[in-house]
């Protein structure tokens, strides 16, 4: 039945995309073809691994393969089998979004492509999750870098997307690179490829195996400071398919880890310590840059960087858990991970696409453009605002449920780690707060700048509200974030199985945390519904005791007779105080004309803030190895026959190599 | 059991029908400073019989967001307010982790306010939004921090076994983090050094000028809001000394209603002999707040 229905799905995916591809001078067909089978995939993939969650309906099948030292092994367990449901969740929905929000009319020809790489792309994600052979994995994990950059460089007239795309695909890479050495040498010293063969057989002493995989699959999740390549590809993207990479495939680097981290038998306490350390850095700096940033994807970029980093802390607690003996620990922290892990695909992909249909709305992505868009798009707005809210950590959204978990647990840490061990726990408490409170900044600053107030462009006072296929995801996500956050304690009973699998065998005491977990999260649903409730009592008081008597007038703004739109407080000006005190870190660069003489025509004030890392670290580094490797140059000579000489040369080493 | 839930929500009502009270009682410091006969101490409530009785103006810039932040700020501190411990007794919902429930109920209602303040499309209520949320930012780390010192001292993580002094009596860490918090207190609540909420110019207002366009029943809801959340913080600062459902019940309650009134006159004897500090030094002094919270974690770490 499982197999059957994966087999369908797979099989959907790929005659859709090829036959988006074949029809692609026919737009309208292609479009519908491409998101037609994508939708249908999502379903028959959701009903395959749905059930999965379920331990006992774990599925393991090996097919032969051609390659030496390979076979292709396919196989489902709650780990793998929760995050298919999360991609099986949002890629339907973004494949209606894309249905509607790429139009034939416009895009031609592209579209067939667009919705070819679009199917490839989740095909080789839910690849990606069902394999259980290294090799597979590899082959899988370059397909969705591939078939993701082809989606990034869709407008690829554009020089901004073609560089973004560029410095995507010389990140992934790296990335790649780092995970072919650390499935080499893991099939070296571990004993094989196949997965289920390595489960515990990696030494503890192997550390240097770990940061390996940790560099590979951190660039993939966008860990600070790898994270450079997120915010350029993200607005580079069409709206549906940052979702899609923001919502599931930076998640599978979290699941890259999870995995491979099952391969360790013991893992000492300082990877704990290191992966507290990047989410903590991670989750500050991209709160911080997302309040920043005044173009709206990518603020939602560096929000991304933000939620991983809050995942990764969750992972960090996991592993001083895991290294301390603590099942407890190890279980809530699990849970906290898996929790966010879902609510941020909820609410990300929400917030990516109202942002796209706000920003077809208005015209342009600057927040500093907005404003009013309440009134003219309010069904946008709305989900919008759900998704700000979510993204804020605030109850009674699905993003506070997590986070509270995550707290639990690392309040956990506190009292439960050794004595100085403790401090990476008391660390990880105080890095959630400051990312709570610039999170929330964040996401009031990209709501309030957009939708609130008066238009400041003309383009924004004449937005219209978007067509139902745009709306009808957000919709579903919107009722899921809200969901999310009422029903906790049921998704903690679910998802025990997932957290039991990360946490690596089923301890009575982890059981029992887990369980303790769902019965304090009944609190928060029953605060979640008292809020709503107790609001909508207070607004109904208020309303009653106005009796429609309320007056209508200006805003009042002190007095001043004549406001403009431009005397609003703007993006820029909203995150000014923050930014300044953080400037040590953001650097913003301010281009000003100041007013000059008594009765001064003109005045501007501009500000920009270029990534930290990628500016003091990255671009350096780069510069630096090409200089140092500028000797190699002799060898690109920019000939075809050479290179063939290269990779037949390459060959006979290769074999003299392996018969010597 | 059951008894004790009485008397838990005997406190939490008490101190939400208390909680104008002391702002009536600051304004009574400030004019005896002032050497003014000053306003009843009622006057609190009068004010907010007198706004829910008047008719209100809605700017035609704003949205659904402003009618709704305002009622939805006021349900999220009423809310947060069950989880405090009143008067040394347990708060009327106790869970552990409800600290964290607490303190996102109360952004919550910040997130409100400010949503509702940009909804005007006011230059000046836009402002008080940024400061507001730059400030909060800020301040959320002491906070989170002091409750670290106190877990890890008690080994608790509900805010009933947080605070009470549960173990015996207070040392260096606790005195550390009510001076920390103390400080939290005023940023939260637009109060000396931080906000001067008397000021006459909105261009130095931080949560009045975010309101400036909020009248009738929904300035009402916000004035009620803020009133309850200054004794949530009061609260707070009070039970790090005030041991929870131990001893005589009696004793606690007057010693609670003292420390409430003393935290009130104290905020009213520094708001009447200090000035505003400018607002580029604030963060020197949450930072220095976060200091004390550190040092008094090396206290019990040592």
């Amino acid at each position: 039945m499982t197999a059957v229905a994966w087999t369908l799905a797979l099989g959907a995916l790929l005659a859709g995309g090829s036959l988006a591809w074949l029809l692609r001078h026919r737009p309208a067909w292609a479009a519908s073809a491409g998101s037609g089978s994508a939708c249908l995939s999502a379903g028959l993939g959701l009903a395959a691994s749905l059930p999965a969650l379920q331990p006992e309906r774990v599925f393991q099948c090996d097919l032969p393969w051609a390659m030496p030292d390979a076979a292709l092994s396919l196989g489902i367990d709650p780990l793998s089998g929760f995050f298919l449901s999360v991609l099986f969740g949002v890629s339907g929905c973004a494949a209606l979004f894309g249905w509607g929000y790429l139009r034939p009319e416009k895009h031609g020809a592209r579209i067939g492509s667009h919705w070819f790489f679009f199917n490839l792309l989740v095909a080789s994600m839910a690849a990606v999750l069902l394999a259980r052979n290294a090799l597979l994995f590899i082959v899988a994990w370059e397909l969705m870098t591939l078939s993701s950059y082809f989606l990034v460089v869709q407008s690829h007239e554009d020089e901004n997307v073609r560089r973004a795309g560029w410095l995507y695909l010389i990140a992934s890479h790296i990335g790649v690179f780092c995970l072919l050495a650390f499935f080499a040498l893991v099939g070296r010293t571990g004993g094989g490829y196949e997965f289920a063969r390595l489960a515990g057989k990696l030494p503890v002493a192997y550390s240097w195996l770990f940061l390996l995989a940790l560099a590979g699959f951190g660039l993939k999740a966008g860990l600070v400071p790898l994270h450079v390549w997120l915010p350029e590809a993200h607005p580079a993207a069409p709206s549906h398919v940052s979702a899609l990479m923001s919502a599931v495939m930076i998640k599978l680097g979290i699941y890259g880890l999870l995995r491979i981290l099952t391969f360790f038998d013991v893992v000492p306490p300082w990877w704990g310590g290191v992966l507290i350390g990047l989410g903590i850095v991670s989750g500050v700096f991209g709160a911080a840059f997302a309040l920043a940033q005044h173009d709206l994807k990518r603020l939602l970029a560096y929000s991304s960087v933000e939620n991983v980093g809050i995942i990764a802390l969750g992972l960090g607690l996991v592993l001083l858990g895991r290294a301390w003996l603590i099942p407890a620990l190890t279980a809530v922290g699990a849970m906290g991970l898996v929790l966010h892990v879902l609510n941020h695909a909820g609410f990300k992909a929400l917030l990516f696409f109202s942002a796209g249909a706000a920003a077809r709305g208005m015209g342009s992505r600057n927040l500093n453009m907005g404003g009013g868009l309440i009134k003219r798009m309010p069904a946008t707005g709305v989900f919008f605002f759900i998704g700000a809210a979510a993204a804020g950590g605030l109850p009674p959204f699905g993003g506070f449920v997590g986070e509270w978990v995550v707290y639990s647990a690392a309040f956990m840490g506190i009292t439960q780690v050794p004595i100085h061990w403790n401090l990476w726990a008391i660390a990880a408490l105080a890095g959630l707060a400051a990312m709570g409170g610039l999170a929330l900044a964040a996401m009031a600053k990209a709501f309030g700048a957009l939708f609130l107030g008066e238009a400041r462009t003309p383009e924004a006072g004449n937005a219209r509200e978007t067509t139902w296929p745009l709306l009808a995801p957000m919709a579903a996500l919107a009722a899921a974030c809200l969901a999310a956050g009422l029903l906790g304690p049921w998704l903690c009973l679910k998802l025990q199985p997932v957290a039991i699998a990360i946490a690596g065998q089923q301890h009575p005491e982890a059981l029992a945390a887990l369980r303790q977990t769902a019965g304090w999260l009944r609190y928060l649903t029953a605060a979640g519904a008292a809020l709503l409730v107790l609001a909508g009592l207070l607004a109904g008081l208020r309303n009653r005791r106005l009796r429609g008597e309320a007056a209508y007038g200006p805003t009042w703004d002190c007095g001043y007779e004549a406001p403009t739109a431009r005397m609003q407080y703007t993006a820029a000006s909203f995150s000014q105080p923050l930014a300044r005190s953080l400037s040590v870190w953001l650097r913003p660069q301010v281009e000003a004309q100041l007013p000059a003489g008594h009765f001064p025509q003109q005045a501007s004030w501009q500000t920009r803030v270029s990534d930290l890392f990628q500016r003091q670290l990255l671009e350096p580094l780069f510069r630096g190895a090409a200089a140092g490797l500028a000797w190699l140059r002799w060898l690109q000579q920019g000939r075809i026959q050479l290179y063939v000489l290269y990779i037949a040369a390459a060959l006979i080493l290769l074999v003299l190599w392996g018969w010597l | 059991m059951d008894a004790k839930l009485g008397l838990s929500g005997l406190a939490w009502g008490a101190a939400l029908l208390l909680a104008p009270l002391w702002l009536g009682l600051i304004n009574r410091v400030k004019a005896f400073f002032g050497g003014r006969q000053g306003m009843p101490l009622l006057q609190a409530y009068y004010d907010l019989a007198k706004l829910w009785g008047k008719r209100t103006v809605y700017s035609r810039t704003t949205s659904w967001v402003l009618r709704a932040a305002t009622a939805w700020s006021l349900a999220a501190v009423l809310l947060a307010s069950t989880f405090v411990p009143w008067a040394g007794q347990r708060a009327l919902a106790a869970f552990p982790g409800d600290a964290v429930l607490m303190l996102y109920l109360l952004a919550l209602a910040r997130f409100g306010l400010v949503l509702g303040a940009l909804d005007t499309g006011s230059a000046f209520a836009g402002l008080g939004a940024s400061r507001e949320a730059w400030l909060s930012a800020l301040a959320e780390p002491v906070l989170f921090l002091g409750l670290a010192v106190l877990a890890l001292r008690q080994g608790q993580w509900s805010l009933s076994g947080l605070l009470g002094g549960a173990a015996g009596w207070p040392d260096v860490a606790v005195c550390l983090v009510a001076l920390a918090w103390a400080v939290v207190l005023a940023v939260e609540n637009a109060r000396l050094p931080v906000d001067d909420p008397n000021t006459h110019l909105e261009l130095t207002m931080i949560h009045e000028a975010m309101i400036l366009d909020v009248a009738g029943p929904d300035l009402a809801l916000v004035v009620a809001g803020s009133a309850v959340k200054f004794s949530v913080f009061s609260a707070l600062l009070v039970g790090l000394f005030v041991p929870v459902d131990r001893g005589p019940a009696w004793l606690w309650i007057a010693a609670s209603l003292a420390g409430m009134a003393a935290v009130a006159v104290a905020v009213g004897l520094v708001e009447s002999t200090m000035a505003r500090w400018r607002l580029p030094s604030l963060p020197r002094l949450l930072a220095g707040a976060g200091a004390l919270t550190v040092i008094a974690l090396v206290w019990v770490l040592r």
